[in-house]
């Protein structure tokens, strides 16, 4: 392996972590400024329900209370926006009622902000919201999606039937895929749910909004992945303040894993409530504040039908999906069950004909959106169980049914039947890979000692694609996207030749400020620490989309070096006047700047001074100074893909299950930190086994969260973890993007899942049981041990 | 409000707190040390772990008037006086054991309890003893591997010194 100390591919120590160690660094709850009130947020505790008195006057003059804001400061206000739009499968918009910044007179879940009080201290704003005199008629809510479809009880007067939209992809397969599956020698079905989850960054959200009057200028503080898309959304939809007046700045954030992607009410609150009074505004949520406002993820209900002919090949696939969008459309809630789902059920094999029906609803619930993988995890999860369980029900090994129906390497570029075309990959060699690191051959063995000692052994395999680094905005346009999917970066060369660099990635646990310094000092030769690294403030990084789907390398990374392209030109420019040699001539290796078969050479700090003191340059032809701009439009997603294998160990007598082994063979392309990417396995590895053995988001009838902090929802704790056994060597670059990279944030979290599942279920074979729904917690697999008559008996 | 004094990273410090004001708040806003970090609301989390007179304590919990007089310290009081890392604030960074850094405070204390309790952890011990400590990002793998390494590192330094 290559143990090289800096630059591409070294695993460079990170220089954030000396800021995190000793306390010092800055997330938004560390700032406090001059004289700022403190929200605090009523919300529903119905799930659904009539505002039919708010009486504020009491609360509004208890002591320190500056006010009480309800929905009738919001007159003339937008609602929270959806950045997406999906088209029904009759050619009409998805249906997208209001999302009020605090409740209009109807509540939808529990946990919808109601009303504000702003006041000197937090302690005084929660005290004078017992003060609030607040009636509300209870109503019917609608928790489940099936029962919501039938209509009845509507979320919104919208949508009477709580449809959001019902997608078919691709539409003009489905007759075939009918046929193909009505003709196939085998067909294996299997209904299966994908558990609602909350994603839980350990922060929990904080936004601070301050308004200076001299000039106009609004500021807000905010937990975001993304502070130039809230400043887009916000600004523009919600508040209605030009970019200009407007600063947003997310300075280091606790985690995100997509729930802090969103625009939220709160942002726009202690915005507009900072201008109304005059002074700073601070919101800080409660970790039980987070489980009923932050967007929650997954929560699919599916049935997926793969067709077999009688040799064993893939013929179709038909998967029948319902999506819970919660009571209102979170940012980019619509697109996660349809574009970041459908696109990729052809998963790593050459099943021809593919078709997918997913129906949104509406329900009394948290909104969902995006959570680590979105979409990519639900659709790889279906595909692999169903995968397995046809294995099971051929008699054939789980194995070498996948590797048959593998797209082979001499296949890429590949056009899938479900519009995206893979770029590189093989598939086989991680397969491969995985099977011989998880000691297949000596498996028979461990089970038969497991057995030995009363336990139950299993080894589940899967194999995940994934699509990152969205993504080419012409397409997303075409898909409904509200926004482009480029990146943005400023390379600017100091007078010294130190770099800053400003990109429109934001850090939150990736690592960037290591790993761009390490990219941009592999292409200008010069050490690491000569190099800055610039995000999350508008009014510092020129433009961003973002992080979130495994984009920041692959798309913010090219913006990146594109920018230092630039320079490089530039400067080789000026090197060759200040050489008195021709351009042509001039060759640039470790930072010099050499005329070709001479030993004169300039270094890059004299190249960057000349630039900034002009005095012998060529001024007629370029401008001094030493700064460029990039925007970077990735020309397709990404592709990693990988082989995943859990082994697992079940006592048939608790239903308790011990992850004894977890095997990953990634195909994330080209590294530039293998220790960065490693981690990043090990958190998303964490995060899928969290899914599927410990997690779960549910609500009671009547629409009570049933988790609402950490004594009731289950967060994988260190003991329940294993140490994770990675490969990163089979590499099939990118060929698109110019560091060959693939993006390896979600692909954990994707993987894991059925690898888990696959193993229990393995694990439990000799005892009938063919599939159990996550999480599979001692209870549910007990009760599939034993049968729905032996729990009838209990 | 009432007054309380106590020791913080070494020095002394006193401020006026209401009765219900917990250290964690004492800390982060009257004394600004905001490194000691609030995660949950129903003491799950650890991320707000702080040392009291050498033991650590989750500072959610406990009311700044509790702790009158005691001997604190905190993430901020970690490094040596010139900015050098512990032996395991770097085996934290050595072994890549944070990512966003938000739960990292309270695993450093936390854990630079357990080797003062326990010098040669097994892993399992480790784990176990980060029962109430909870990270979103990092899957635990390279926070164990810190704490062992430190361990370790430690242990040699002791065998060095004798
Ligand atoms: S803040 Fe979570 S345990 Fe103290
Ligand atoms: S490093 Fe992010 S929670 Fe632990």
């Amino acid at each position: 392996m290559n143990k090289q100390m800096t630059g591409i591919g070294a695993s460079s120590k990170r220089r954030e972590d000396v800021r995190f160690l000793t306390g010092k660094g800055q997330y938004t709850d560390d700032i406090n400024r001059h004289g700022q009130l403190y929200a605090h947020f009523v919300r529903s505790e119905v799930a659904h329900g009539k505002i039919t008195k708010l009486d504020a006057s009491a609360a509004a003059a208890a002591p320190g209370v500056a006010h009480v804001f309800t929905s009738k400061d919001f007159e003339g206000v937008g609602g929270v926006p959806c950045g997406w739009l999906i088209t029904d499968k009759n050619g009409e918009p998805m249906k997208e009622p209001k999302h009020p910044i605090l409740a209009e007179g109807k509540v939808r879940h529990v946990g919808d902000p109601i009303a504000v009080v702003v006041a000197e201290t937090l302690a005084q704003a929660r005290d004078a919201a017992e003060l609030i005199d607040l009636e509300i008629e209870e109503l019917p809510a609608v928790i489940d999606m099936r029962e919501a479809l039938k209509g009845g009880v509507a979320v919104h007067d919208e949508a009477p039937d709580n449809l959001c939209y019902d997608w078919e992809f691709v539409a003009e397969n489905k007759a075939a895929v009918d046929e193909a599956i009505a003709r196939a020698a085998h067909v294996t079905t299997l209904e299966l749910v994908n558990n609602r989850l909350v994603a839980n960054p350990m922060e929990p959200r904080c936004a601070i909004g301050e308004y200076d009057r001299a000039g106009d200028q609004h500021t807000l503080y905010t937990t975001s992945q993304n502070p130039h898309v809230i400043r887009l959304l916000m600004g523009a939809f919600v508040l209605g303040i030009p970019e200009h007046k407007l600063r947003v700045v997310a300075p280091d954030v606790g985690g995100g894993f997509g729930t802090k992607i969103y625009h939220y009410a709160e942002e726009a609150f202690v915005t507009f409530a900072a201008k109304k009074l005059n002074k700073p505004v601070k919101w800080t949520a409660s970790r039980s504040e987070a489980f009923m406002s932050d967007a929650q993820g997954r929560d699919h209900v599916t049935k997926v039908e793969l067709a077999l002919d009688a040799d064993n090949n893939f013929t179709a696939l038909r998967c029948l999906t319902h999506a819970n969008m919660g009571a209102y459309l979170s940012t980019f809630a619509p697109c996660i069950p349809t574009w970041l789902h459908g696109t990729l059920l052809a998963g790593n094999y050459r099943t021809p004909l593919i078709f997918t029906n997913v129906k949104a609803v509406f329900t009394n619930t948290v909104p969902v959106d995006a959570y680590r993988g979105a979409g990519r995890p639900e659709a790889t999860y279906q595909l692999e169980r169903v995968i397995d369980k046809a294995a099971r029900e051929l008699g054939v090994s789980p194995i070498a049914l996948r590797k048959q129906n593998f797209i082979k390497p001499d296949q890429f570029p590949y056009q899938t039947p479900v519009a995206v075309v893979y770029d590189t990959g093989d598939y086989d060699a991680t397969m491969d890979k995985v099977v011989e690191m998880a000691d297949l051959a000596g498996f028979d063995a461990r089970k038969a000692e497991a057995k030995s000692r009363g336990k139950l052994r299993g080894l589940g395999f899967a194999h995940y694609i994934e699509a990152c680094g969205i993504a080419p905005s012409s397409l997303v346009g075409a898909l409904g996207a509200r926004a482009g999917l480029y990146e943005a970066a400023t390379v600017r060369v100091n007078p010294t030749g130190s770099v800053s660099v400003f990109t429109g990635s934001h850090s939150h646990g990736q690592g960037h400020e290591t790993t761009f310094a390490q990219v941009v000092s592999d292409m200008l030769g010069i050490p690491e620490d000569q190099i800055d690294i610039v995000h999350g403030d508008t009014n510092r990084v020129p433009f961003g989309m973002g992080t979130y789907g495994s984009r920041s390398l692959a798309v913010g990374g090219s913006a990146i070096v594109k920018s230092v392209e630039k320079i490089v030109s530039k400067a080789r420019k000026i090197a060759a006047h200040l050489l008195e040699a021709s351009e042509a001539d001039i060759t640039f290796e470790d930072g010099q700047f050499k005329v070709a078969g001479t030993d004169r050479a300039k270094a890059f700090g004299e190249i960057a001074l000349a630039a900034y003191v002009p005095h012998q340059y060529p001024i007629e032809e370029i401008e001094p100074g030493l700064e460029e701009t990039s925007f970077y439009d990735p020309k397709n997603f990404t592709y990693p893909s990988g082989g995943y294998a859990c082994e697992v160990e079940v006592d048939p007598e608790t239903g308790v299950v011990k992850v004894c082994a977890f095997h990953a063979a990634d195909d994330f392309g080209n590294l530039v930190n293998p220790m960065i990417v490693e981690g990043q396995i090990h958190g998303g590895v964490a995060q899928g086994i969290g899914q599927a053995m410990l997690e779960h988001c549910t609500f009671d009838a009547d629409g009570q969260p049933q988790a609402g902090s950490y004594m009731d929802y289950a967060m994988p704790r260190a003991a329940d973890m294993p140490m994770v056994n990675i490969d990163s060597s089979c590499v099939t670059p990118c060929t698109h993007n110019p560091l060959g990279v693939k993006g390896c944030g979600e692909a954990g979290a994707i993987g894991s899942p059925p690898a888990f599942v696959n193993a229990v279920i393995d694990a439990l074979a000799e005892r009938g049981v063919t599939h159990i729904d996550m999480p599979l917690t001692p209870q549910a697999v007990w009760k599939a041990i034993h049968g729905a008559s032996a729990v009838a008996a209990e | 409000m009432a007054s309380v004094s106590m020791t913080v990273n070494g020095k002394a410090v006193s401020g006026e707190v209401e009765g219900r004001t917990l250290l964690v708040e004492f800390l982060r806003e009257g004394l600004e040390l905001t490194g000691t970090h609030v995660g949950c609301d129903t003491s799950q989390c650890g991320a707000c772990v702080v040392h009291v007179n050498g033991e650590s304590v989750k500072a959610c919990s406990v009311l700044a008037v509790a702790v009158d007089g005691a001997d604190i310290r905190t993430i901020e009081g970690m490094a040596a006086p010139d900015g050098t890392l512990s032996v395991l604030q770097q085996a934290f960074q050595d072994h890549h054991g944070l990512q966003c850094g938000f739960c990292t405070p309270g695993m450093v204390m936390s854990a630079a309890d357990l080797l003062q309790k326990n010098a040669d952890p097994s892993e399992q011990e480790v784990r176990e003893w980060l029962e109430g400590n909870i990270c979103r990002c990092t899957g635990y793998h390279n926070i164990v591997k810190a704490i062992l390494a430190a361990a370790a590192t430690l242990r040699g330094e002791k065998i060095a010194a004798e």
